[in-house]
């Protein structure tokens, strides 16, 4: 290594550097678990999958921590991003859901609950939740809705949507595979829930094979108008 | 002496761009952007010294943060018949380290006339790393067998160096130590490879820069065995759907033809593998 001359004082001695003034030691209140979440809206039926694997850095926490979260008998929320944020948003949540079915006497339609979702994220504009929300469910015409946010409210309504730490490799082929992008000469057949659950563990295997935080198991949570029924697909525990 | 308008040839790395570096990062962190980073190996990687010899273990992931860049690639390097080196850290650092140190040990070797020491290889590879302070950032685990018998040395990026029975390196370095402790240096070789073999696959499951499978180099002073995807603790998911294009798929744009005016001398079919 070439030191230059000004690093050396008059007396031959090279300059000793002190820094004198405050030291700010930075404090994160925010961790990164991973994790990985999508929900695809159908003509009658929704679907919301999360990953199940909880990490911290090189470490995993848990095998078994499933990022969807029912709220109603026609809404499912998958939340992924850091851990604490998400419990304490879902607490939030169905907090909400109960005070408004005892002012209402109903229970909250997916529309409304999105619309919900997004005043209690902007409400912590300068200190967000660090949660990347997906809702999936019926809306009251009984066909799929999937609703996607950002960690500080701004939301859409989507057919289809990924979210989490693997969402740049699946939300490509989602697009492909359900929205027909970049494709020509192929019939455009409407997705059956057979197909649609066939491609999210498709989807899930890739994605657990090239992201590290996406592993372990799989959890389906299919919303149709009989109700929620669940799948558990094993996953890569690499 | 001349006035300084010539910079003086500095061989090596360059450190002209590191204030530079660090106000861009600086000023793009707040964007939420960061500098690209050196391809990593995560890595758990290990050692056994047993009765005939030495046992290399290694995982085979090599990530680029935490996206894994490459599911099966080798870790046990070669350096000299009866020398291998596994390494972790700076994916590009090892694989360099490696390779230079095994060019060195060649001309060293025909120099002296002698089979080389893993002792000698060590020495020149703590040296070069010390030369370059850590910037080169490889972990590395020398085992080989020569004449003074089988022997086991760790490295490290600064250029500090232990001579151990075991060794575990890489990102759980400290969840592994427990399993060798257990290790007498009169193990028969099933049992070693079985150890090993136990230590990996405990790094592949618990760290996440650390998968697929497990690679093991036996060295005895008869044989050098390289097992390669010795154990595949992991099974890649099946996907249930095909996903071809038929062709046509892709829309075509523009179309150009060129003719090539040319003779057809010789003609063969190679069919193309396509399931």
């Amino acid at each position: 290594m070439m030191i230059s001359a000004r690093a050396y004082g008059d007396n031959g001695k090279m300059k000793e550097h002190h820094y004198t003034g405050p030291v700010e030691h930075k404090f994160s209140p925010y961790a990164f678990n991973g994790g990985t979440v999508l929900a695809v809206a159908g003509e009658d039926f929704a679907l919301v999958a999360s990953d199940t694997r909880l990490s911290e850095g090189y470490s995993i926490h848990s095998r078994d921590s499933p990022k969807c979260y029912k709220l109603t008998d026609t809404t499912v929320i998958g939340c992924s991003g850091f851990h604490g944020d998400c419990l304490t948003l879902t607490k939030i949540i169905e907090a909400r859901l109960k005070m408004y079915k005892h002012s209402n006497n109903k229970s909250m339609t997916s529309g409304a609950i999105a619309a919900m979702l997004s005043t209690i994220l902007y409400g912590k504009r300068f200190f967000p939740y660090y949660v990347y929300n997906i809702i999936g469910g019926l809306d009251e015409e009984g066909r799929g809705a999937v609703y996607s946010f950002d960690p500080v409210g701004s939301y859409q309504r989507d057919t289809y949507k990924a979210g989490g730490s693997a969402s740049a490799m699946l939300q490509p082929l989602l697009d492909n595979q359900i929205g027909f992008k970049n494709m020509e000469n192929v019939e455009q057949l409407p997705l059956t829930l057979e197909k649609a659950v066939q491609l999210v563990k498709d989807v899930f295997i890739s994605a657990a094979e090239r992201d590290v935080y996406t592993g372990d198991a799989l959890k389906i949570c299919i919303i149709t108008k009989e109700g929620i029924r669940e799948e558990i697909v094993p996953l890569r525990k690499d | 002496m001349l006035n300084t308008s010539t910079k003086t040839l500095t061989g090596g790395f360059s450190f002209e761009n590191t204030r530079r570096n660090a106000v861009l990062e600086a000023n793009l962190s707040e964007k939420g952007y960061s500098a690209p980073n050196a391809r990593k190996t995560g890595t758990t990687i290990a050692g056994l010294i047993f009765k005939d010899g030495v046992i290399l273990g290694a995982d085979t992931r090599a990530t680029d943060d935490m996206v894994v860049a490459d599911k099966n690639c080798m870790k046990i390097h070669y350096i000299a018949p009866k020398i291998y080196c596994c390494g972790a850290g700076v994916a590009a650092d090892a694989e360099v380290t490696t390779q230079m140190m095994s060019s060195n040990v060649e001309l060293h070797s025909l120099s002296t006339g002698r089979p080389p020491l893993v002792a000698m290889v060590t020495r020149q590879l703590k040296q070069m790393l010390f030369r370059y302070q850590g910037h080169i950032g490889s972990s590395l685990i020398v085992g080989g067998v020569d004449i003074n018998g089988p022997q086991l040395y760790s490295i490290y990026p600064h250029g500090s160096y232990d001579k151990l029975p075991f060794l575990t390196m890489g990102t759980v370095t400290f969840s592994l130590p427990p399993f060798f402790e257990q290790t007498q240096s009169e193990q028969n070789l099933e049992e070693a490879k079985q150890l090993v073999r136990d230590a990996i696959t405990a790094g592949i499951f618990c760290d996440l820069g650390s998968g697929s499978n497990v690679d093991l180099c036996v060295i005895t002073e008869k044989t050098v065995d390289y097992l390669r995807a010795y154990d595949q603790p992991v099974q890649k998911g099946l996907r249930e759907g095909t996903y071809r294009y038929k062709p046509g798929t892709t829309a075509v744009l523009t179309k150009t033809v060129t003719p090539l005016t040319l003779d057809v001398v010789d003609e063969s079919v190679q069919v193309m593998d396509t399931e």
